[in-house]
């Protein structure tokens, strides 16, 4: 098993700044996923992982062994790309021992190798076709497969399942997350799906504007998260963000005034000193509906119905539009006036240049 | 009318268009066919005839006169020996201008292009001196670098847009799975761009085939290629329709049957399943 250190590492495309170093250790047998908005260097930093991209300052390691100016062909690294790339003048057994061909293994081990991958990915009937011939789905595999049949020290995913429908994603998803468990290499992903991220990750990297904004497990950035933007990115429906129009401190009691109302947060969950403006940011399963006494009104716009669980977009008195999580069974009708209660100890705020101050009480955080 | 008569009325005449154009293009071909067959006579009577008794005389003539197969032989080498050569400088050209792009790169090509621009005769007489100089007058040597250096722009943008529309990523692919820059090349780019490369090829060689002014400046009779045998029944004792047309006739045959063979090979061309 094989892990990474990547110090300061930067890009420059002409006069784009793509990553502004980039500090990041990715240990052994670790599923990491770098997830971002599109344009936040996601795919450069993979790419230049790869070797694909010449880094533009900065250093790559991997097992201790500086690999920066080493070429791609020599890292050992298999990359699965969200075109899949496959080699459309092979069969798929000729793509799968490519690189085995490539390395002089001997025929017999090759073969070896290549029947064990195309058993375990189902691939067998599928050996002596041209990628032309294959679905999507079948497509993917092959990638994989023949990213597998290396046994390389690093697994690099780009996007892996962007090009396949719904279902099958989902399917591709938890075969991903099954492997990685078999197999136990290191894995770096890249994806724009914040799901994906979630739920294939050990941890999370989000990028933006090619910076580091936070590293972590997925549920520390869902709960923890230490920017606005961490905030907003992680979460569906995203977190509701209220603008606080004043507050102030009384003994151990910081009350925050908003929207004709005000809600109390606890002193000592402040993380520094006050700052001059705040928002509040609290997250739709963390409101609830109360008959009265709840800490604002509001208008119900739209409900949508999900089946397991519904969500009611409602207008507040500022005019601005929140997401509560209701139940399943709830009978929310558009235009319904409703009294809405804030679980404060699950609010999280941030000051005037978007980062938290708030930190996460001792019992939220053990459940 | 209905939709689908509407629809074919217009394959008809559009049908109707291509046949006439295709015809056209085919006509002097098959007149200079026709008129090898006939008597010096016939080929100049008014109104033409079409019916006559075919004679092979002029056939004869021509190869009594000029030894056909020398100029044949001077056609094939010159034509192949200065195509494999542009091959083999222009795909790493183009396949470095492709993948590997600077911000020169579109300059580069539009340099190249430019120097066909430049008439041939513009620079016959230093070409001529530098010849004369090096001892490559009426030599094949001197014939193949010329043909040479008059197709390799040409090569080089046609093969350049043949690699560039070669995914990207089914290359890197390759380096990831551990490929050297040339194993990328003769492993991946080459057999993915074999349609792209034979209709260069087969271009390279024709225009070759049919290049006459560097062949009847540069060459005697030792290196002259069928082009520079046909101008010589132009001669100043007067034209000589049918001989000239038996010369041509026998000048364009090899590539005419050439091409025919590889009309499917070119047509062909490889379907990408790699990328999505």
């Amino acid at each position: 098993m094989s892990y990474l250190v990547i110090t300061e590492l930067q890009k420059h495309y002409d006069s784009y700044h793509a990553l502004r170093g980039i500090n990041l250790n990715i240990t052994e047998g670790e599923f990491i996923v770098f997830v971002g908005p599109s344009g936040c260097g996601k795919s450069t930093l993979l790419r230049t992982i790869a070797g694909l991209e010449s880094s533009s300052g900065g250093t790559i390691e991997l097992d201790g062994k500086d690999i920066t100016e080493v070429a791609s062909s020599k890292r050992d690294l298999a990359m699965v790309f969200q075109s899949y790339a496959l080699y459309p003048h092979m069969t798929v057994a000729d793509n799968l021992s490519f690189a085995l061909r490539l390395a002089k293994v001997p025929d017999a081990e090759i073969q070896e190798k290549v029947r064990s991958v195309s058993a375990s990915l189902q691939l067998d009937p599928l050996l002596d076709r041209k990628p032309k011939e294959l679905s999507g789905g079948q497509r993917q595999r092959v990638a994989i497969g023949r990213a597998i049949v290396r046994q390389p020290k690093v697994f690099l995913f780009d996007e892996p399942l962007s090009n396949l429908d719904a279902a099958l994603r989902v399917q591709m998803r938890l075969e991903l997350a099954r492997l990685h468990k078999k197999l136990g290499t290191t894995m770096v992903y890249v994806t724009h799906d914040q799901i994906e991220a979630m739920t294939l990750a050990d941890r999370v990297v989000i990028l933006n504007a090619g910076q580091i904004e936070q590293v972590g497990t997925p549920l520390e950035l869902y709960r923890q998260p230490n920017s606005r933007f961490v905030a907003e990115f992680i979460g569906t429906p995203k977190m509701n963000l209220i603008p606080v129009d004043t507050f102030a401190v009384k003994g151990d009691q910081l009350t925050l005034n908003l929207l004709d109302s005000s809600v109390l947060f606890p002193a000592n969950r402040l993380s520094g000193p006050l700052p001059k403006a705040m928002i509040m940011g609290i997250r739709p399963e963390h409101l609830s509906l109360v008959d009265d006494n709840g800490d604002f009104t509001g208008c119900v716009e739209l409900v949508e119905h999900l089946g397991s669980e519904a969500y009611a977009h409602i207008q507040l008195t500022n005019s601005q539009t929140i997401i509560l999580k209701a139940s399943a069974r709830s009978t929310l009708k558009d235009g319904d006036l409703v009294h809405i209660k804030v679980d404060s100890s699950e609010v999280i705020l941030f000051n005037e240049s978007d980062r938290v101050v708030s930190v996460i009480a001792e019992e939220a955080s053990n459940d | 009318m209905t939709l689908n008569q509407q629809r074919k009325l217009k394959t008809l005449i559009t049908g109707l268009f291509a046949w006439f154009i295709a015809l056209l293009l085919f006509f002097p071909i098959f007149w200079m066919f026709l008129t090898s067959f006939k008597t010096e006579l016939q080929a100049i009577s008014v109104p033409p005839s079409l019916f006559f008794e075919p004679t092979l005389d002029n056939f004869k003539v021509v190869q009594e006169r000029s030894d056909y197969l020398l100029h044949a032989m001077n056609s094939v080498v010159t034509s192949f020996g200065s195509t494999i050569i542009a091959l083999i400088i222009a795909v790493p050209a183009a396949y470095s201008m492709a993948f590997f792009p600077s911000k020169r790169t579109k300059d580069i090509l539009l340099w190249m292009l430019s120097t066909k621009m430049l008439p041939a005769v513009g620079v016959l007489v230093p070409i001529y001196i530098l010849f004369r100089n090096n001892g490559l007058l009426d030599s094949r040597l001197g014939l193949i670098i010329i043909f040479t250096l008059m197709n390799l722009p040409i090569i080089i943008w046609m093969l350049f847009s043949y690699f560039k529309d070669l995914p990207k990523e089914i290359l890197e692919a390759a380096r990831m799975d551990g490929a050297s820059p040339w194993g990328e090349v003769v492993k991946v780019v080459l057999p993915l761009s074999v349609g792209g490369i034979a209709s260069t090829a087969l271009l390279s060689i024709i225009l070759c085939w049919n290049e006459a002014f560097w062949s009847l400046n540069l060459t005697a009779s030792n290196a002259a290629p069928l082009t520079a045998m046909i101008a010589s029944y132009s001669s100043p004792e007067g034209l000589f329709w049918a001989k000239l047309s038996a010369a041509s006739t026998l000048a364009c045959a090899p590539i005419v049957i050439f091409g025919w063979f590889c009309q499917k090979q070119l047509v062909q061309g490889l379907t990408f399943g790699a990328v999505k």
